[in-house]
């Protein structure tokens, strides 16, 4: 579902990513764990279309990027720690805007499945401004999952969550991906991401540093593996 | 080759009718975002109004010479009171990262920049057409002349086409509020030219033939930064 060849990412000088390689198969939920800086949320946004690699394949359903960006786009939902949503727009106000910008045939229908999946049907009507971080958080993911895009992208989620909300977002991303989707997660949660992934990566030092399958791990050993990971790096 | 993947949900649509939607889709937004808010609006028009207060006060002209300033005190109005709308319009798009959720749509990006530019169009009209009638209480002169609304609507096109793309440009960084004025103003400087002196024109009864050249200034510089900036927001606004 999604191939990464050689991707290499500058900022001017800085050179980010050097030369990642990264594959995803469909309906896999990989954790993309790394520390500060290792260029997780640049090769989020790479594959979100947001950002142009500097070199490299990057691949997604089939359809390159850059070149095929829009086509990607429409299988892609992004949800990042930033909601994007508009304060001043109701919560339906805001999915019925993104179902228009994506061309949904039958939106009213569409918006109330999707308030309803992320538990704010009885909030449609308010503003988004007057919601908690956590139910904008869920908002976003009901924005992100509007279109029924196969491939799903979570930048950092739960940062600036409480507990309660953190729950809450999970089991949100549960439902998500127990839908099939295809889903790349960054965390610095290792706990968190440990019950929700089906797979590991360590991204350090712009590349991808070790990889290893929930069930070839015992959740404990988690951090140790992640450590060891960076150090080798 | 492309892999075998379920249909998504969303249809591929015509491009024509694609673009479209998306762009009216924009529109409405940012009109029922600032029906509530206000913000942008109230802001642009209390400076308007303030800054032709400040000019009635410090230029205490006669008649004559009232009206050979107008245009020029108008324009710097709505100058100053369309910069403050450009940059407030996208930072609300960058600071809670929906400038991001636009540019994640499936559209052509050229549709969010014409959405962009005919919300911010509307609200500098809307300021324009309250600010005309309050200058022509203080300053005693009448502004009602269809010739200077012309005039207005061409120059308002043609800031709005290049302040909407340096706006995007601007706001990825952190000095935005000082940077596009000074990214802007030197762009705009032959609409501000070539607007003042066909709205002199206009009120001071010259005839067409003076002021045709201003006006086929205005319209040539609103098609070319129309089409510029169609064809480069795509790669300003992506990293």
């Amino acid at each position: 579902m999604i191939e990464v060849r050689k991707l290499i990412k500058r900022f001017g000088l800085k050179i980010v990513l050097r030369g990642l390689d990264f594959q995803v198969q469909p309906g896999e939920f990989v954790a993309l764990l790394g520390p500060n800086g290792a260029g997780k949320t640049t090769f989020l946004r790479i594959l979100a279309s947001l950002s142009r690699p500097s070199m490299g394949e990057v691949k997604i359903a089939g359809y390159h990027l850059p070149s095929q960006a829009s086509a990607v786009r429409r299988r892609l939902g992004v949800v990042s720690h930033l909601p994007l949503l508009y304060g001043d727009l109701t919560a339906e106000e805001n999915l019925r805007f993104y179902g228009r910008m994506y061309g949904l045939p039958v939106l009213e229908q569409r918006v109330t499945e999707v308030l309803e999946l992320v538990g704010l049907a009885a909030r449609r009507r308010d503003l988004v401004r007057t919601f908690s971080r956590g139910m904008q958080q869920r908002l976003a993911i009901g924005r992100a999952v509007l279109h029924d895009p196969d491939v799903m992208l979570f930048d950092e989620p739960h940062t600036g969550l409480d507990q309660d909300a953190s729950n809450m977002l999970d089991n949100v991303l549960r439902e998500v991906a127990v839908m099939g989707r295809t889903v790349v997660m960054t965390s610095h949660d290792l706990a968190r991401t440990a019950d929700l992934a089906s797979r590991f990566d360590v991204l350090s030092r712009g590349v991808i540093a070790a990889s290893i399958q929930s069930s070839e791990i015992d959740p404990n050993h988690l951090l140790a593996f992640y450590r060891q990971a960076v150090q080798e790096s | 080759m492309t892999e075998d993947v379920s249909q998504p949900l969303v249809a591929t649509p015509k491009p024509a009718a694609g673009f479209l939607r998306a762009m009216l889709a924009v529109v409405w937004k940012d009109m029922a975002a600032e029906l509530r808010s206000r913000e942008l609006l109230s802001a642009m028009l209390v400076f308007a109004l303030l800054v032709i207060l400040i000019f009635n006060f410090a230029l205490e002209l006669d008649t004559k010479t009232r009206s050979t300033v107008t245009a020029g005190v108008l324009w710097v109005t709505f100058a100053f009171a369309g910069t403050l709308g450009l940059n407030r319009s996208m930072a609300m798009e960058k600071d809670r990262g929906c400038l991001d959720g636009l540019l994640l749509a499936p559209v052509d990006r050229s549709a969010i920049y014409f959405g962009k530019a005919i919300g911010n169009l509307i609200f500098m009209l809307i300021v324009e057409m309250i600010v005309l009638p309050v200058y022509s209480v203080l300053y005693n002169t009448n502004l009602f002349n269809p010739g200077l609304l012309l005039v207005i609507l061409l120059g308002s096109i043609g800031y709005v086409a290049v302040g909407t793309l340096l706006s995007s440009m601007a706001v990825q960084t952190r000095t935005r509020d000082v940077l596009l004025p000074i990214l802007l103003f030197p762009v705009v400087i032959p609409v501000f030219i070539a607007a003042v002196k066909a709205s002199s024109g206009f009120l001071m009864g010259v005839e067409m033939a003076e002021i045709q050249p201003w006006l086929t200034l205005l319209v040539v510089y609103d098609v070319i930064f129309t089409a510029v900036a169609f064809m480069v927001f795509d790669y300003v606004v992506e990293e």
